[in-house]
């Protein structure tokens, strides 16, 4: 148990968060790092050898390449933060390098079903691609931000970036295949989905808000029905996040990024505050928000009705824009079973569109089956804690809400997506953190991944370094 | 702010809890629903993902499993001689799902039977390929081929069944269809199917076991069964009191037979059947009453719809509420009775069984790859009429091939009993009737063989049709091929 552990701040240091730790008390956990992260690189490589064996009764020919530029990745991320951020959590990155490789071998498993998905290509050249742009990201993110506090100060420029990208999608024409979602900015056949970006530039933005405004916000001014209400001139800001997650779900159609900007500002108050009514605020002015948009738009009601009934789209009839997605992911599911057919040896293909993507899950469902799919789940809990744990640890407000809006934006991401591809709740159109095809999602993640690390770094760090002197910041920290 | 984060956690973690419980339900609780689903293509796929076993008839493979290694199926169905054993076997089409034998028992032949468990996993851990098993029936290829060549161009069907042990010998649907011809997934299989569907001699009816004709006078047999089992009379020279014609009780209709020359007022039970009087078999029927002959007729079949060969035929029908009559006109095949092919084959088999009625059966061993699974054991279905009673109706039936209208089925050397009938249907009977033949033959070392045999409309002219001339040729050479060794 205490192999794992952040901080010794437990049960009696809890009480005490903000005292300050001693060396001897946080030991550098780099080279349990290291060895999880040899385990991270070692089970996709042996993922990558069954599918090649299963599909061609050969070591697939790239293994030998494949190997050596993944271990590479993951050990020049160990050294930069063995450099740069030694005191940092030593899970996140061989968690996140473990779903990173296992999405990578799942795409290149698609990739070979070849004629049998729909407009097939070769998409797991791009996605290493892109996981090498997000290690770099990471990097360059552990490597220049000094300290998060440094963040602070690109409040209300973090503000105008964020909105500017969440409003950039609507301008942009939606393909037929995007079933209406407009969460793509194109350029040719390059495209970004600004949203993923948005999600951790929101995030610093309530961050610094709140840090600001909580002692404001927790104050109360009237009782209103057994609530407190904040005070008029307070409640501006709540209402704009709120006006601009409406917004996005009306004209760029996506009910994923919007709840999960709603969810992440409402956690985000609830933590600054310790207010509970803001949840309950949060939730009215949410349900309010969705049941209003979803009478109006056809686009929202498709979705519902497609998770009422996902086999509605076999129909000899089939319901306007119903698609079988949902239907084909419960199938493959359901025949991947307890077990799961074996990598290489389901045939999730039938999912069609966006069996790379979005329903990857799909693909892990019917191959590894039940078993395989809660090691996922697993993985992405086990992120979670650790983000929370770094919250926890952090001697700061700003590095606490920044370290929990990041990791609950992470896991309410998880959930949508999970839930929407497994039936658990309407589909929304949002990739799964690391394990979908998507550079966006990818290089996203990964800078969130850093955030975290450098968070948990300056927390465990031992006390000799005053944590007081910000140092001055060379550059903007995310652009 | 520590408070709440811990509240967040515990929150962040209910999430994924939900995420997890859910694919424990989907994967476990409803994984078998979800893996079976119809929409599941996947169960279509593993069917043809390695060799399927084959139906087998005599010790030839009928069917094949031919290697195509197309994207989604690996290999594909065909036939040897499809339209020929299409009513045995069925289809198994990639695009269109399967049917009859091929469907039944598709837990031998694509090998995933929940009795191949052992065997299939000691395969895997051998590393022995895939092979689903052979599923032998119990259809004579002589008989088979007897039957359908007999059949040609015309539309009809026949049965064949061993009467000591239910084994059916043929089993014949014409016309018929290759069902080869649409076994894979491209354009041509798709429009084999539409054509084949569209066909309004409907080819793909088999109407050895799912279609119903008024069975004619071959039911005079259950009508004199039922008479001598309740004792109406003894003998089969017994004479009965039957004006000509015979006017239905409570009515005014007059029943005719075949001609008015035929000597039919007052006949034996004997002259009756040689001739085919409508009259004396009608007014027997109607004398008994409608409970005791749909007694008689149950203890033959009719009237069981659990009947599973394992196909199960079209229920035959005896009506549980008729006027007399109506009584009298079904105790001579018309009215309301109904009766498949292999209805008729059972009542002839049954007679030349001395009286005991063996369920009939097409599967004769279910085989994995390499073994045995199951050999067919024999079945009564029940005593239809005592011994006593079968010899009388065997002398009825042998009598009306030796000098009445089933001179036709005489077979030299052989005793040959039969029963012709040519049934009315339609508005106003006025439809071509449809010609029967129903016939038993015992040849010198025991072998036996029953056989029932119905044509529609084969002749422009309803006059030219009867049983006697268009049925019987081809009940006799399906005999004379089960009895030649």
């Amino acid at each position: 148990m205490s192999t794992f552990d952040l901080s010794p701040e437990t049960n009696a240091a809890n009480r005490r968060p903000n005292t300050t730790i001693t060396p001897a008390a946080a030991p550098n956990r780099r080279n349990t790092e290291l060895v999880m992260l040899g385990f991270a690189v070692l089970v996709p490589i042996l993922a990558y050898a069954n599918v090649g064996l299963a599909m061609d009764g050969s070591l697939p020919a790239g293994m030998l390449g494949y190997g050596i530029g993944m271990a590479a990745l993951a050990l020049i991320a160990h050294l930069a933060v063995r450099r740069f951020a030694p005191y940092a959590d030593p899970l996140l990155l061989p968690l996140a390098t473990l779903l990173n490789g296992l999405g990578l071998v799942m795409i290149w498993r698609l990739d070979k079903a070849g004629k049998l998905l729909r407009n097939n290509f070769a998409a797991a050249p791009n996605q290493l691609m892109w996981s090498g742009l997000g290690v770099a990201v990471f990097i360059g993110v552990v490597l220049l931000l000094k300290d998060h506090r440094i963040l602070q100060r690109y409040t209300y420029i973090s503000m105008v970036v964020a909105l500017v990208l969440l409003a950039a999608p609507a301008f942009f024409p939606s393909r037929q295949e995007d079933f209406g979602a407009k969460i793509w900015i194109r350029f040719g056949s390059f495209s970004i989905q600004p949203g993923e970006f948005a999600k951790i530039i929101l995030t610093i933005f309530f961050a610094g808000f709140l840090m600001v405004k909580k002692d404001a916000l927790a104050l109360a001014s009237r009782r209103f029905m057994g609530l407190m209400l904040p005070r008029g001139r307070d409640l501006g800001p709540i209402l704009m996040v709120w006006l601009l997650s409406i917004l996005i779900l009306v004209f760029e159609t996506d009910l994923g990024t919007s709840f999960l900007f709603f969810g992440l500002f409402v956690v985000m108050l609830y933590v600054a505050t310790e207010r509970t009514s803001w949840i309950v605020f949060g939730l009215v002015m949410s349900v309010g928000g969705a049941a209003v948009v979803a009478t109006m738009e056809p686009h929202v009601k498709t979705r519902i009705n497609a998770w009422l009934d996902p086999m509605a789209a076999f129909a000899p009839h089939p319901p306007a824009n119903s698609s079988e997605q949902i239907g084909q992911t419960l199938m493959a599911l359901g025949s991947g079973g307890t077990t799961g057919t074996g990598l290489g040896q389901g045939r999730s293909w039938l999912i069609q569109f966006a069996a790379k993507s979005d329903f990857i899950l799909g693909s892990f469902g019917e191959e590894l089956g039940l078993t395989g799919l809660m090691a996922v789940f697993m993985i992405y809990a086990l992120i979670v804690q650790r983000g929370l744990r770094t919250a926890l640890a952090a001697r700061d407000a700003f590095g606490k809400l920044l370290a929990t809006g990041l990791t609950s934006a992470f896991a309410l991401q998880v959930f949508v997506v999970a839930g929407g591809v497994t039936g658990l709740i309407p589909l929304t159109g949002m990739t799964m953190p690391f394990l979908a095809q998507g550079g966006s999602s990818l290089v996203a993640n990964w800078a969130l991944i850093a955030l975290l690390l450098k968070i948990s770094d300056i927390a465990r760090r031992p006390a000799a370094e005053p944590a007081a002197a910000i140092p001055e910041p060379t550059r903007g920290p995310v652009s | 702010m520590n408070k709440p984060i811990r509240r967040v956690s515990i929150f962040c973690l209910v999430l994924i809890l939900a995420l997890m419980v859910r694919v424990n339900w989907v994967q476990g609780v409803q994984a078998a629903a979800w893996a079976s689903n119809t929409h599941n293509d996947r169960n279509r796929y593993d069917r043809y993902a390695y060799p399927r076993g084959n139906i087998i008839v005599g010790g030839q493979p009928v069917t094949s499993s031919d290697f195509v290694n197309g994207l989604r199926f690996k290999y594909k169905r065909s036939w040897n001689d499809g339209a020929l054993y299409a009513p045995v076997t069925g289809y198994s089409s990639q695009s269109f799902g399967s049917s009859q034998l091929e469907s039944l028992e598709d837990g031998i032949l694509s090998g995933t039977d929940s009795r191949l468990f052992f065997r299939n996993t000691l395969d895997m851990l051998t590393g022995k390929p895939k092979q689903g098993g052979d599923v032998v029936t119990t259809i004579n290829a002589k008989a088979q081929k007897a039957a359908f060549d007999g059949l040609g161009n015309k539309k009809g069907a026949a049965v064949a069944i061993d009467p000591r042990t239910g084994a059916i010998l043929a089993l014949v649907s014409t016309p018929s269809y290759d069902p080869g011809t649409f076994s894979g997934g491209a354009d041509t299989d798709v429009k084999a199917w539409t054509d084949l569907n569209a066909d309004p001699n409907k080819p793909m009816l088999n109407r050895a076991l799912r279609e119903t004709y008024p069975p004619g006078s071959t039911f005079k047999l259950v009508t004199a069964a039922a008479a001598f089992e309740n004792g109406k009379f003894q003998s089969i020279d017994d004479r009965t009191d039957t004006p000509n014609p015979y006017v239905l009780p409570g009515t005014k209709t007059p029943l005719k037979n075949a001609s008015d020359d035929e000597p039919c007022e007052n006949a034996t039970l004997k002259v009756a059947m040689d001739y085919s009087c409508n009259t004396v078999y009608g007014k027997i029927g109607a004398e008994l009453g409608k409970d005791k002959m749909r007694a008689q007729a149950e203890k033959f079949g009719f009237n069981n719809d659990k009947l599973d060969i394992p196909i199960r035929p079209v229920t035959s029908a005896f009506p549980k509420a008729s006027d007399p009559a109506g009584t009298a006109m079904d105790s001579i095949g018309q009215h309301d009775t109904r009766a498949t092919p292999l209805q008729m084959a059972m009542v002839a088999a049954a007679i030349a069984n001395n009286g005991t009625l063996m369920e009939p059966y097409l599967i004769a061993q279910e085989r994995s790859a390499r073994d045995v699974i199951s050999n067919h054991t024999e079945h009564q279905l029940g005593q239809a009429v005592s011994p006593a009673t079968a010899q009388k109706l065997q002398q009825l039936m042998e009598s009306v091939v030796q000098n009445g209208t089933g001179k036709k089925a005489k077979i030299d050397g052989v005793t040959v009993g039969g029963k012709t009938g040519t049934a009315q249907h339609g508005q106003d009977n006025s439809g071509l009737p449809f010609a029967w033949f129903m016939s038993y033959a015992k040849g010198g070392d025991g072998t036996q063989v029953a056989v029932a045999v119905v044509v529609e409309d084969g002749a422009a002219e309803s006059a030219e049709i009867s049983g006697g001339s268009l049925a019987a040729p081809i009940a006799k050479s399906v005999m004379q091929a089960v009895l030649s060794k």
